[in-house]
């Protein structure tokens, strides 16, 4: 297994605050990775420094042969780096099926002349386009569902419909932030599945960034704690468990002793 | 005592409010100008209908807003705020009597009170007789309130149809009389300046009959329709369009050339509201300068083809694309120095391109090329094979085939990789632009495809005219364009049109009174936004958008796990 994106020595400041304080961080291809540290540890930050939101002031962030350091985001979609958002954001007022359509915007080519002509060309790409956003609404359960609005979804569908939208990208890699979030422990055992299933039928590499610990122990094969923007640990579920710094880092000073 | 207040006390908060309504809307002289056009000829004015509707509309409210269990204390509240409302018109005429208020209130006149009074201003009988009418109002209100909803519907339809048909008599006659046998039906419905009392009548029965037959078979005709196979479906639709289409073909031909001028405006506004319907509608750039491209269109064919400056002397066909390349360009001129701007700073930058425009055709400094305050003149008419569109009835042909096209475009964008782009962008900039839209491009292109189609409207507009002036383009336009895609729908295809028809059409219909105008333009615009916030004719996506709750309901919450 080789390192599919790599960070070396990332900052990323805002005015004086250091958000991310040169992180170095190697993700193994088709692997599951967390990233997990307490409120304000700089994962989302990290996220958005990968997706070309926010330019890093120091460091490079190499996916493969490319640099992704001052690339804007609808570039490194296109790469094939692909995210969700913490907050889920659709686009609330397009049917599920736009969603996806459009999160495969960067895989078709008709532009404005091909739409008024109505191309033979155009016409495939869309049919194409089409059947594939039907299958990727089977998918994730939605079948017959691609004509309602997406914000009428609830919650937890409207979680898999937001990244289905990001696999209608091709990605080879899906930043993941909080998917769980405020599911019952049914739909988060479902949502884990999924997450699995996408690493092993599609050859996706995930990286999560995820609060839930049973979450994350359970699917995870690489895990990088971040406190303060950096990173204080690193390694298998059962190496991060038993590690004294993020215990403390969670719970604060003695807890590691206590728990020994 | 605070239950009994509390039991009118709705009935007589809405009726002070409808109450201010009629004050005004007799105060600003409209019940008189508009009494001089008959509803029901020697029967019913317009200006007695409009209170009419005000008192029945304001104690329906009262009724509706009114938390009472029983349809008794629902139904008299209708009544106390109807006689409220109407209490207020009885003071003013005592008052009136009393003081001269003409010196501050130029249309307090006895007129007014004439009219207000059915003749008897001068007796105590015309207080009564107010008071009356407003009793009335509350009883009709009332009694729609109590009926079946079904029937209410067909009543106010049927109602209303005989006001439209009132109000329509200019455009409806002059159709009907040019047909031979059809001018027997003008003359049974028409009479004066009104409808007859039997054409009234037949209106209403019609009308309702309609209407009572769609409710009982309309289901039935949607599941035949359902049930019929892919083939037919699309048969019924092109037979639709074709029949709409003669339609279109033959309208100018039988409604006169008065009405041919008032099509050939509307079509204007319909090409011009289809363009600011994609930067709007679609991407969500709210553009105020609109009428920048709009001026720029009708410049360059000026400039392009009038002798007058004598630069060049193209004819229309070789201007027009001109007209449209500088407009597409100074589309996407306008556009890179906006690109970062969102919602209200958009506005006001684009506001300020748009009047940046009108005062440079307006300086002396480029009046040797642009003509400025008086305007070019001479500007060629667009012929084909040796026929000139000249007349109204003529270039209406020559608007009809823009708007079709720019339909036609519209609706295949809309349905597009470019047009999901768009409204990804409205919805969610960032998240557009992570999902791979290049937002730069995806701009730019809607604010050239905008501009290309305004530049075209203007184009056709100054081949029109036959001459340019700069006050033809005030930031008003801009304004009008907007309420009109906003009245309409945003969005919306149709909506555009039925906006266009509503805003542009109307008015000039009913020019005799254009002193309201804009009253009436405020007015309707704050009882759009109240009533119908999606637009007359709007878009599915955005009827679904602000009715969220039905559309809830209707859809199976199936919640599935994976």
């Amino acid at each position: 297994m080789s390192a599919i994106l790599v960070t070396n020595k990332m900052t990323k400041r805002f005015g004086g605050l250091v958000a991310v304080d040169s992180l170095d961080i190697s993700i193994e291809e088709n692997s599951i990775h967390s990233v997990i540290g307490p409120n304000g540890a700089g994962k989302t930050t990290l996220f958005n420094c990968i997706t070309g939101f926010y330019k890093p002031e120091e460091g490079a962030i190499q996916f493969g042969q490319n640099s992704l350091v001052g690339k804007l985001p609808d570039r490194i979609v296109k790469l094939g780096i692909a995210r969700t958002y913490q907050n889920i954001r659709l686009f609330p007022n397009l049917t599920a099926k736009e969603n996806i359509l459009v999160g495969g915007h960067s895989h078709l080519k008709s532009g404005l002349f091909g739409a008024v002509l109505g191309l033979p060309r155009t016409r495939r790409e869309e049919k194409e386009a089409s059947d594939g956003a039907l299958k990727l609404l089977d998918f994730i359960n939605l079948t017959g569902k691609g004509e309602f609005l997406a914000k009428n979804f609830p919650y937890g569908e409207q979680r898999r419909l937001e990244i289905a939208r990001a696999l209608a990208s091709r990605p080879k890699i899906l930043l993941l932030d909080e998917p769980t979030a405020g599911m019952n422990p049914s739909e988060t055992q479902a949502m884990c599945d999924f997450i699995e299933h996408l690493r092993d039928e599609l050859g996706i590499t995930i990286i999560l960034i995820e609060h839930q610990m049973r979450v994350v122990m359970g699917i995870s094969e690489t895990i990088t704690v971040l406190d303060y923007g950096k990173k204080i640990a690193e390694g298998n579920p059962d190496e991060i468990k038993s590690n004294a710094t993020v215990i403390e880092a969670y719970l604060g000073k003695g807890s590691a002793a206590e728990a020994h | 005592m605070t239950h009994a207040r509390s039991i009118w006390n709705n009935g007589v908060k809405t009726g002070i409010i409808g109450g201010v309504a009629v004050l005004i809307i007799s105060l600003v002289g409209m019940v008189v100008s508009f009494n001089r056009r008959d509803i029901i000829f020697e029967f019913i004015a317009m200006g007695h209908t409009l209170l009419l509707m005000t008192g029945i509309l304001i104690g329906y409210t009262a009724a509706k807003k009114t938390t009472a269990t029983t349809t008794m204390v629902k139904c008299f509240n209708a009544v106390v705020a109807s006689l409220v409302t109407f209490s207020f018109l009885a003071l003013l005429v005592i008052i009136g009597n009393a003081v001269n208020l003409r010196a501050i209130l130029v249309n307090a006149s006895p007129m007014l009170y004439k009219a207000l009074t059915l003749g008897h201003h001068d007796s105590a009988a015309g207080i009564f007789i107010i008071l009356g009418i407003g009793l009335l109002c509350g009883i009709c209100a009332a009694v729609l309130y109590s009926v079946p909803t079904a029937v209410r519907r067909i009543t106010i339809t049927a109602l209303c149809s005989v006001v439209i048909a009132g109000v329509l008599q200019d455009l409806l006659r002059p159709v009907l009389l040019a047909w031979g046998p059809m001018s027997v039906i003008s003359d049974f419905l028409f009479a004066g300046n009104g409808l007859t009392a039997a054409g009234a009548l037949t209106v209403i029965l019609v009308i309702a009959g309609i209407m009572t037959v769609w409710n009982f078979k309309g289901d039935d005709v949607k599941e035949n329709y359902q049930h019929f196979s892919g083939g037919t479906q699309r048969g019924i639709k092109i037979g639709a369009f074709v029949l709409l289409a003669c339609v279109l073909l033959i309208l100018p031909q039988i409604v006169g050339l008065f009405l041919s001028e008032v099509l050939t405006i509307v079509g204007l506004y319909v090409l011009l509201g289809l363009g600011l319907n994609i930067v709007v509608g679609y991407a969500g750039l709210l553009d105020l300068g609109y009428v920048a491209f709009f001026a720029i269109g009708s410049y360059v064919t000026a400039i392009l083809t009038s002798p007058e400056l004598g630069f060049f002397a193209l004819n229309f066909w070789q201007a027009l694309p001109f007209a449209v390349l500088v407009g597409i360009c100074f589309g996407v001129l306008l556009g890179i120095p906006v690109l970062k701007m969102r919602g209200d700073y958009l506005a006001i930058a684009t506001l300020g391109f748009g009047e940046i425009i009108r005062i440079l055709v307006l300086s002396d400094a480029l009046r040797p090329w642009l003509g400025g305050a008086q305007g070019i003149n001479k500007i060629g008419k667009p012929s084909l094979m040796g026929y000139e569109f000249s007349q109204p009835q003529e270039i209406y042909y020559f608007i009809l085939a823009g708007c079709l096209l720019v339909v036609f475009i519209s609706m295949r964008l809309k349905d597009s990789r470019l047009g999901r782009a768009w409204m990804a962008m409205r919805e969610d900039e960032d998240v557009a632009q992570a999902m791979g839209i290049n937002l730069v491009a995806t701009k730019l292109l809607a604010f050239a495809s905008g501009a290309g189609f305004s530049a075209l409207s203007g184009a056709i507009f100054s081949a029109k005219i036959g001459s340019v002036y700069p006050h033809s383009f005030s930031v008003f336009i801009s304004i009008n364009i907007i309420c009109l895609i906003i009245v309409g729908g945003m969005g919306s295809i149709p909506g555009v049109i039925v906006g266009a028809a509503a805003l542009v059409g109307l008015p000039e219909l009913l020019r005799e009174f254009a002193d309201y105008r804009m009253f009436v333009y405020g007015a309707a615009l704050v009882a759009m936004m109240l009533l119908r916030p999606e637009g007359l004719w709007p878009d599915v996506r955005h009827k679904m958008e602000l009715h969220k709750d039905e559309s809830v309901a209707e859809e199976p919450q199936v919640s599935t796990a994976t």
